[in-house]
C-alpha cells in the first residue's frame, strides 16, 4: 500500500501508477456532480460549460449559500455512487475525467472504462462531511445553477483525503475482492452460527 | 397541565435535532476508539483516522458531522407524574424540527414520495416520526434521532415460519449485512427486531439502533445472540466503508417482542458509524437537561 499526494487535474501517468488499496490525497481542482447533473448532461444532451479533462468528479449534493455573486460552502458530503454508474463510462470516455470520488463503488462497465482510458475510483469516508467541507478551500464556480443542489460545482481543494483507490485502471475492484473474500469465508461462519 | 409552557418542548425539539447532527454520543465515540484499536489493516485504520478528524472538526466548529440530515425521529416517554397535553407535544415536535432546519439552517432531507418535492422543512405528512410511550416518573423524556438514507436504504424485513427456527433469523441478519456492503457507511450498529407483527418488528429494529452502543439486551439468551452475530459479521472481513478490515460492525443490538404462534418475523435496521442521537429530559418546572 502506497500513499500519494497529487495535484489535479491529473495526467494519465498519475492515474496509471495508482493500485487498488493505495491511499491518495490531492490539491487543486475538483468537480461536484450528482444524479441530476448527469441526467442533464447525458439524457438531455447539455454540454458542460467547462472542461472536465483530467479532473476528479465527486458524487455530492452540497449545501451552499449564495452571498452576492459568490457561493459559500455550508456542508459538502459524499453520496452513494452506484445510482450513477450508468453515466460513468461516458464521463470517462467523452470528457476525460480521471477519477470518480464516492462511496459504495461502481460496476463492471465503469471498471472497464477506467482500464481502457486511464481512470480510477477513489473511495471517500462516507459520513465524514465535516472533514470534506474543511478541505474545500473555495467554491470557484457553480454551473447550471437552476439544478442546485445537483448542479455542476467547481471546487478548489487542499490535501483532500484520505481516499482509498478502490477501483484502479488495471482492472482491480477492491469492493468485489472484499465481497468475494466474505463469500469465501461464509460457509465457515454459517457453520459456527449453526445455520447450515 | 394548563400552565406548562409548551414552547419549552418546541425549543427542545429544535435543539435536539441540531445537537444530534453535530455532537456524536460518547458511547459511539468510545466504540469507534475501541474498534480502531483492534483494527489491523492500514487502509481501514486510515478510515478511522478520517472519522476521528471529522468528529473533532464538528466539535470545534459546531457543524454537521454528515451532510445527510436524515429523517427526524422523536421517541417520547411521558412520566406518570408529568402534566402533559399530547396534542401540544405532537405539534411542538413538528414545529421544533421545522425550525431547526430553517434556523440553523441545514438541508431538509424530507420529500413527497411521488412528486419528490422537498419543501425544505424536514416535516410533512408522517414526519417527524413520533413514538409515544409511558413510564413511572416525573419527567418528559425525548430521544431524537436523524436517520440517514445510506443506512436506512439497507433495511430489510422477512416473515419466516416457526418451522424455519432461530437459525433462519441469524442467517437473514448476516446475509442482509453482507449484501449491504459499503452503502450504510460501516462500521455502525446493526439493529435487529425479532417477533411481534410485520410493523412492530421493523420498529423494534429501529429501537435497537437507538440504544447506547454495546448495551446488551437484558435477556441473556438474546444477549448471547447479539454477541454471536457480532462475531459473525466481523468475521466476514468487509471492514470500514466495505474496503476490507477487521471491524465491520460496532455492535449488534436485538429487540424482541412476543409474536403469534405461527409467526417468526425478523427485521434489520442498519445504522451508520455516525450513530446520531440526542436526548432531552424535561422537568415539570420547565427545566431541560440535554444528554444522549
Amino acid at each position: 500500500m502506497a500513499e500519494y499526494h497529487l495535484t489535479s487535474p491529473f495526467s494519465e501517468e498519475d492515474i496509471r501508477k495508482l493500485r487498488a488499496g493505495d491511499i491518495v490525497y490531492f490539491d487543486g481542482l475538483l468537480f461536484g456532480i450528482r444524479d441530476l447533473t448527469q441526467i442533464y448532461m447525458f439524457d438531455q444532451g447539455h454540454e458542460p460549460p467547462v472542461s472536465l479533462a483530467g479532473a476528479p468528479c465527486i458524487h455530492t449534493a452540497p449545501s451552499l449559500r449564495k452571498v452576492g455573486a459568490k457561493w459559500e460552502k455550508i456542508c459538502v458530503g459524499t453520496t452513494t455512487s452506484t445510482r450513477m454508474d450508468r453515466f460513468t463510462p461516458e464521463l470517462i470516455r467523452k470528457y476525460g475525467v480521471r477519477a470518480i470520488i464516492g462511496k459504495g463503488g461502481l460496476y463492471q462497465g465503469s471498471l472497464e472504462a477506467m482500464q481502457k482510458y486511464g481512470a480510477v475510483y477513489l473511495a471517500i469516508v462516507g459520513g465524514a462531511a465535516a472533514l470534506e467541507t474543511q478541505q474545500i478551500e473555495e467554491v470557484e464556480a457553480v454551473y447550471w445553477e437552476h439544478l442546485h443542489p445537483e448542479a455542476l460545482y467547481q471546487f478548489r481543494v487542499k490535501n483532500f483525503g484520505p481516499l482509498t483507490v478502490a477501483m484502479d485502471s488495471h482492472g482491480r475492484n477492491l469492493y468485489e475482492e472484499v465481497k468475494a473474500e466474505a463469500i469465501r469465508r461464509l460457509p465457515e461462519i454459517y457453520r459456527r452460527l449453526g445455520v447450515q | 397541565m394548563t400552565d406548562f409552557d409548551y414552547r419549552i418542548v418546541e425549543e427542545a425539539a429544535k435543539q435536539l435535532y441540531i445537537r444530534a447532527l453535530c455532537d456524536l454520543p460518547p458511547d459511539v465515540r468510545a466504540a469507534l476508539k475501541r474498534a480502531y484499536q483492534r483494527e489491523t489493516k492500514p487502509a481501514a485504520r486510515s478510515v478511522f483516522e478520517a472519522i476521528f478528524k471529522t468528529i473533532e472538526i464538528a466539535d470545534r466548529d459546531k457543524t454537521l458531522i454528515c451532510q445527510d440530515t436524515g429523517l427526524p425521529i422523536y421517541k417520547v416517554k411521558i412520566g406518570s407524574a408529568f402534566p402533559w397535553n399530547g396534542y401540544q407535544i405532537k405539534n411542538r415536535l413538528y414545529e421544533g424540527a421545522k425550525r431547526a432546519t430553517q434556523e440553523f439552517p441545514f438541508r431538509s432531507s424530507s420529500t413527497h414520495p411521488l412528486t419528490r418535492v422537498n419543501p425544505q422543512t424536514s416535516v410533512g405528512p408522517g414526519l417527524p416520526v413520533i413514538y409515544f410511550d409511558f413510564f413511572d416518573g416525573q419527567t418528559l423524556d425525548i430521544l431524537m434521532a436523524p436517520k440517514g438514507s445510506g443506512s436506512e436504504n439497507m433495511s430489510k424485513m422477512q416473515m419466516f415460519y416457526p418451522a424455519h427456527g432461530v437459525k433462519a433469523l441469524k442467517k437473514f441478519v448476516l446475509d442482509a449485512v453482507i449484501e449491504s456492503g459499503a452503502n450504510p457507511c460501516p462500521p455502525g450498529i446493526i439493529g435487529v427486531g425479532i417477533g411481534g407483527t410485520a410493523d412492530l418488528v421493523a420498529k423494534l429494529a429501529k429501537d435497537a439502533i437507538l440504544r447506547p452502543v454495546g448495551q446488551r439486551n437484558p435477556d441473556p439468551e438474546i444477549a448471547a445472540m447479539e454477541e454471536e452475530l457480532e462475531e459473525a459479521i466481523n468475521a466476514t472481513g468487509r471492514g470500514p466503508m466495505g474496503l476490507g478490515g477487521d471491524v465491520s460492525t460496532l455492535a449488534v443490538h436485538i429487540e424482541m417482542a412476543y409474536t403469534h404462534i405461527t409467526l417468526n418475523p425478523v427485521a434489520v435496521n442498519t445504522q451508520c458509524w455516525p450513530a446520531r442521537r440526542a436526548r432531552a429530559i424535561i422537568h415539570p418546572d420547565g427545566a431541560v437537561e440535554y444528554g444522549y
